[in-house]
């Protein structure tokens, strides 16, 4: 393989992890606040579905995105009622609203399935893109995969830097003491779940209308889960999380690129290896039960109590 | 958790048990017919009833994918612009492959249709066994193999589509590197892939084509990714055997080319589309309807191709030169008179083996038994035992 | 101002309210959003719940899909009571499938009966199998067993595609990745003659009995349900959490290995990438409505059953969409666990009458600031 396929691997690797890594990255601060939302797939679908359409009729890429920020907020917030205020299990509220969510984007999607959306824009950086090499493996990109390590920065720095952070984190350890203190416990939290909400949101939305164009039912394939399982073995830190997601684009393009080179390895096998990658990976971190408590939120998909 | 009164909800199961064990009788299933139908068995005739003929079809996707089940709905759409108030037609989507094409199947005949279609192959065995049970329905299953005396087969003959793109995409491209998004391993695909070959070979003797699989006849992300791996490997034209657009949509993007694939796929990809690769489905339907209708209908084997106007190249674009134009028009002339054979020695396998002699023209037989790539093709079919 | 207020003990009452509570406020947006598609709503009602029930045909129809959601749902019961979630049923699924079929693909002409109790016995042990992977993961390495038993159901389904792609393929089935078709001797008794009820509805219900008897009868039951309840307790009172992690799980994945294998030797016949459809999911559903309890299970799978056969009727009879019935079913877990709350809670207006206390040395927060603002 020459440096420019390597190029040319290395940017698909990365446009395959940015769903994963922006719907992680939202989990991720649900899962800071305390809040374990499994709904992840439903989210995205009916975000993926609600952008799509938004694309088809006002022909717009950036409305979609919007569109799909909102389809996930909304969920989110009726999934954060039920979870926070009214404390139903959040497993089990979390799973519902993944079957709902694939079933009302189905439905919602019937119309949409033979749309398209037009000529598409190919994003690149003036200048930085035509050099050779770094070119086309770092500057080609759409921009929400360039918001996407922004966003990554950015929480690391408010979840490590900032007070509200601070406070965040806070409400995921001991929501008790936080309240304690006089903290709006269940409306921090509620914030936090519609943050990652729509954030889902905008991960779905980017596969409906930039990465695969197109509207067809379950189109998100699991990457909902991929992403819950991703914040799990990042440790909940931001900057892992994105390692994680290309690194899981990496080796989904791998596999395809080893079968484009004719090398004979069942195809099976190969499209596994992103799953048996995530259970290794999961199995490593999660061998030392202490680093798993001290790096876990201690209130994770406990229901809290204000006055219990 | 408290639980609730079961002595309430133990009545009930036990009533529902009572029902079901009231009614048992410990049979085995009767094993499905296999045999082929003798081809001198009589036309089916089905009690004729008063009023238009009902046909049913089944449908594997939805009818909005833009592919597959888009260019039988537009079949069906044919049959009833032509047939009018003789036929009722009625369709139902998504039906899985599984246990439940057998319900839906009996539905139909329940719900009074006398032909029905089965538009994918694994709807073979449930058709089967309904076809031995509603003797008076007639069944016809696409790209299946198993026939009845209510069941018969047909087919289109894709690799005459995935030919004449070759011979388009071997002149088109630039690198001399030719990509395939492949399905699932099966005859028909490998078929398509070495015909595809052949034809681009016709005219540039110094193409490869790179395959990868996506094992799934629909997928569009992965279809999508599956064609962004061959691009990065060089591949300047692909061709797909998937059924959604995500395979041109992506050549597009990449500013390459693509083909369009079972439907007319245009729209989905304006600069990078050449042609479009088609199945129309209609006069096969309405031969069908007519042999229905008429009283002619029996088992059989069809399998349809350029000649009957069951396959076509359509939708080619400014970028395709004049010369390649007139070859395909040739072509096409060629195999509706039956003086051009695509499949005719001498045709050589990967290892250098000759599979047709020179001057020898593959029978439908062999055509049926295709599982090798040519030369010119490269890696290995994932076989695995 | 309205806020909930925790119940000193929960409500019986509620908690057998709650599952009809909700499937009448699904009814009700059904009817909405059948009038909203243009479709008469008793029409569309009837296709769901009437229709599949008018035949034997149709409850025969009824018990070939009820029967698997039961035995998964069962298996998933024990797991979610003991605080285990078991997402991943699907893939030990389809490990019964492929066990039981490995089986099945060998018998002869000659074969006798017996070969389809292996042939069960292999499918429910590879369940089992898959299962232990879990509850090894879980148990020597704390890896989250929602995750790994999830990340194995991709795992399950590639492995499926494999083994009828290669080893297993017919090889007079022109290539087509799919077994041969079992022959009868490893096919499931017939229940009714002319329909395809098998005896697995019987076999599910006799197990319906046996797993009720071990949740509630049993010490070990009870260890497990202590265990979920609090882990602490379980603790204190000496029961292995360890033992209850893999009882629980290897139960859960036998169950969904025995609905596996007899999907596969059952109305399918054979062995193809189609055979899974979402059974695994769609017993989670089952397991809450019935209120982890296994007579609940029961009814609640019957129900399921009632929509996925009634949407499939809805759609070729009424032209709806076959999506509508995922939506039922996700709109009616929904609605039972937002009723549950009602079992735990009880609505009330005004303010709370015990002010909170503020700790020495701090402020005492705003009324109403955080208690019961909805």
């Amino acid at each position: 393989m020459n440096l420019n396929e390597l190029a040319l691997l290395f940017a698909a690797s990365i446009n395959s992890g940015t769903p994963i890594a922006l719907a992680a990255l939202g989990l991720l601060i649900n899962e800071r606040s305390g809040v374990l939302n499994l709904g992840a797939e439903g989210l995205m679908l009916v975000a993926a579905v609600t952008g799509f359409a938004t694309a088809v009729h006002t022909h717009s890429d950036f409305l979609a995105l919007l569109a799909g920020v909102a389809a996930g907020a909304v969920l989110a917030l009726f999934f954060a009622l039920l979870v926070i205020y009214l404390n139903t299990n959040q497993y089990a509220t979390g799973l519902a609203l993944s079957l709902f969510g694939a079933g009302f984007s189905a439905f919602v999607g019937v119309p949409y399935a033979s749309e398209s959306l037009g000529e598409r824009t190919q994003f690149t950086l003036p200048g930085l893109s035509k050099l050779p090499v770094l070119g086309p493996a770092l500057f080609s990109f759409h921009p929400l995969v360039y918001l996407t390590v922004l966003l990554s920065l950015a929480f690391s720095w408010f979840l490590f830097r900032a007070r509200s952070g601070l406070v965040l984190r806070a409400i995921g350890e001991s929501p008790e003491s936080a309240h304690a203190l006089g903290y709006p416990v269940r409306r921090i939290r509620v914030s936090a779940v519609m943050a990652g909400g729509a954030l889902c949101g905008l991960a779905g939305a980017y596969v409906s209308v930039v990465y695969t164009p197109l509207w067809i039912e379950g189109m998100i394939a699991g990457k909902g889960w991929i992403a819950l399982a991703l914040t799990a073995f990042a440790t909940w830190r931001p900057a892992r999380v994105l390692l994680g997601a290309y690194l899981f684009g990496g080796v989904t393009m791998l596999q395809l690129h080893l079968q484009g080179q004719g090398v004979n390895l069942p195809i099976q096998l190969l499209t596994a290896l992103p799953y048996l990658a995530t259970i290794l990976v999961l199995v490593l971190i999660s061998r030392n039960s202490a680093w798993i408590r001290s790096n876990m939120p201690a209130a994770l998909g406990k229901p809290f109590h204000p006055g219990a | 958790m408290t639980p609730p009164n079961l002595i309430h909800r133990r009545a009930v199961s036990a009533a529902l048990a009572c029902l079901l064990l009231s009614a048992c009788s410990k049979k085995t299933e009767p094993s499905a017919a296999t045999t082929s139908a003798s081809s001198a068995s009589a036309a089916v005739e089905a009690a004729k009833p008063a009023g238009p003929l009902k046909i049913a079809f089944a449908y594997v996707g939805p009818v909005g994918d833009a592919g597959w089940t888009f260019a039988h709905d537009r079949g069906r759409k044919e049959v009833e612009a032509e047939f009018g108030s003789k036929v009722t037609t009625a369709f139902v989507e998504n039906v899985p492959e599984s246990a439940d094409a057998e319900r839906v199947m009996r539905d139909l005949v329940d719900q009074g249709n006398t032909l029905i279609f089965g538009t994918t192959f694994g709807y073979m065995e449930p058709m089967l066994k309904v076809a031995t049970e509603a003797k008076s329905v007639r069944f016809e299953h696409a790209t299946g193999y198993k026939t009845g005396a209510n069941l018969r087969t047909y087919d289109a003959r894709t690799y005459e589509g995935a030919y004449m793109a070759g011979v388009i995409a071997g002149g088109v491209t630039k690198s001399n590197k030719l990509g395939v998004v492949g399905s699932i391993p099966i005859p028909e695909v490998i078929r398509n892939i070495d015909s595809f070959t052949l034809g681009a070979r016709s005219v540039n003797p110094k193409i490869t084509t790179h395959v990868v699989w996506v094992n799934k006849w629909f997928d569009p992300p992965k279809e999508g990714e599956a064609a962004q791996a061959l691009l990065n490997q060089g591949a300047d034209v692909l061709m797909q055997n998937t059924d959604s657009s995500a395979v041109l949509q992506t050549a597009e993007k990449a500013g390459k080319f693509g083909f369009g694939w079972d439907s007319n796929m245009s729209k989905f990809g304006p600069k990078a589309h050449l042609g479009s690769a088609i199945i129309n489905w209609g006069p096969y339907y309405k031969q069908a309807v007519k042999e229905a209708l008429d009283g002619s209908w029996k088992t059989g084997k069809t399998w349809w191709g350029v000649k009957e106007g069951a396959i076509d190249l359509v939708g080619l674009s400014d970028q395709v030169s004049a010369e390649a134009k007139a070859k395909i028009e040739q072509i096409k002339a060629g195999l509706k008179d039956g003086s051009f054979s695509i499949w005719k020695g001498p045709i050589v396998d990967q290892s250098g083996k000759e599979v047709l002699k020179a001057g020898e023209t593959a029978d439908d037989k062999f055509l049926s038994g295709i599982n090798f790539y040519i030369k010119g093709v490269e890696g290995k079919i994932p076989t695995s035992g | 101002m309205l806020r909930l207020e925790p119940r000193v003990e929960a409500s019986r009452a509620m908690s057998v309210a709650s599952p009809l509570i909700a499937l009448l406020l699904t009814l009700v947006i059904a009817v909405l959003l059948f009038v909203a598609l243009g479709k008469d709503p008793l029409q569309g009602l009837s296709m769901f719940f009437v229709e599949p029930l008018k035949s034997t045909r149709g409850l025969s129809e009824l018990s070939i899909k009820t029967a698997p959601l039961l035995l998964i749902a069962l298996g998933l019961c024990v797991c979610f009571r003991s605080n285990l979630w078991n997402i991943g049923a699907e893939g030990q699924f389809i490990l019964g499938a492929i066990g039981a079929s490995g089986v099945a693909i060998r018998a002869t002409e000659s074969s006798s009966g017996a070969l389809l109790i292996v042939a069960s016995l292999c499918g429910t042990l590879c369940g089992m199998a898959w299962a232990a992977v879990v509850a090894y993961l879980r148990s020597r390495y704390n890896a989250n067993e929602i995750l790994v038993s999830l990340m194995l159901v991709y795992v399950a389904e590639q492995l499926l595609s494999y083994v009828v792609s290669g080893p297993w393929k017919d090889p007079q089935g022109y290539n087509f990745p799919q077994t041969v078709t079992f022959l009868d001797a490893v096919r499931v008794p017939q229940l009714i003659e002319g329909t395809r009820a098998n005896v697995g509805i019987l076999l599910a219900l006799g197990l319906v009995v046996v797993v009720w008897v071990f949740l509630f009868r049993t010490h070990a039951g009870y260890r497990l349900e202590v265990g979920g309840l609090s882990p602490l307790a379980a603790r204190y009172a000496g029961f292995s959490q360890k033992s209850a992690l893999w009882t629980a799980l290897l139960l859960s994945g036998a169950l969904a290995g025995l609905a596996g294998a007899l999907e596969a030797t059952g109305p399918v016949g054979q062995l193809t990438t189609h055979l899974p459809l979402g059974y695994g999911f769609g017993a989670i559903i089952v397991a809450f409505v019935g209120r982890l309890n296994p007579f609940g299970a029961t009814l609640a799978a019957v129900l399921m059953s009632l929509l996925y056969i009634g949407g499939e009727m809805s759609q070729s009879r009424l032209g709806l969409p076959k999506s509508l019935t995922y939506v039922f079913q996700g709109l009616l877990l929904f609605l039972l666990l937002a009723c549950d709350t009602f079992t735990t809670h009880r609505l009330r207006f005004g303010k709370p009458r015990v002010a909170l206390r503020s700790p020495p040395g701090q402020a005492a927060p705003p009324p109403g600031s955080e208690e019961g603002v909805p």
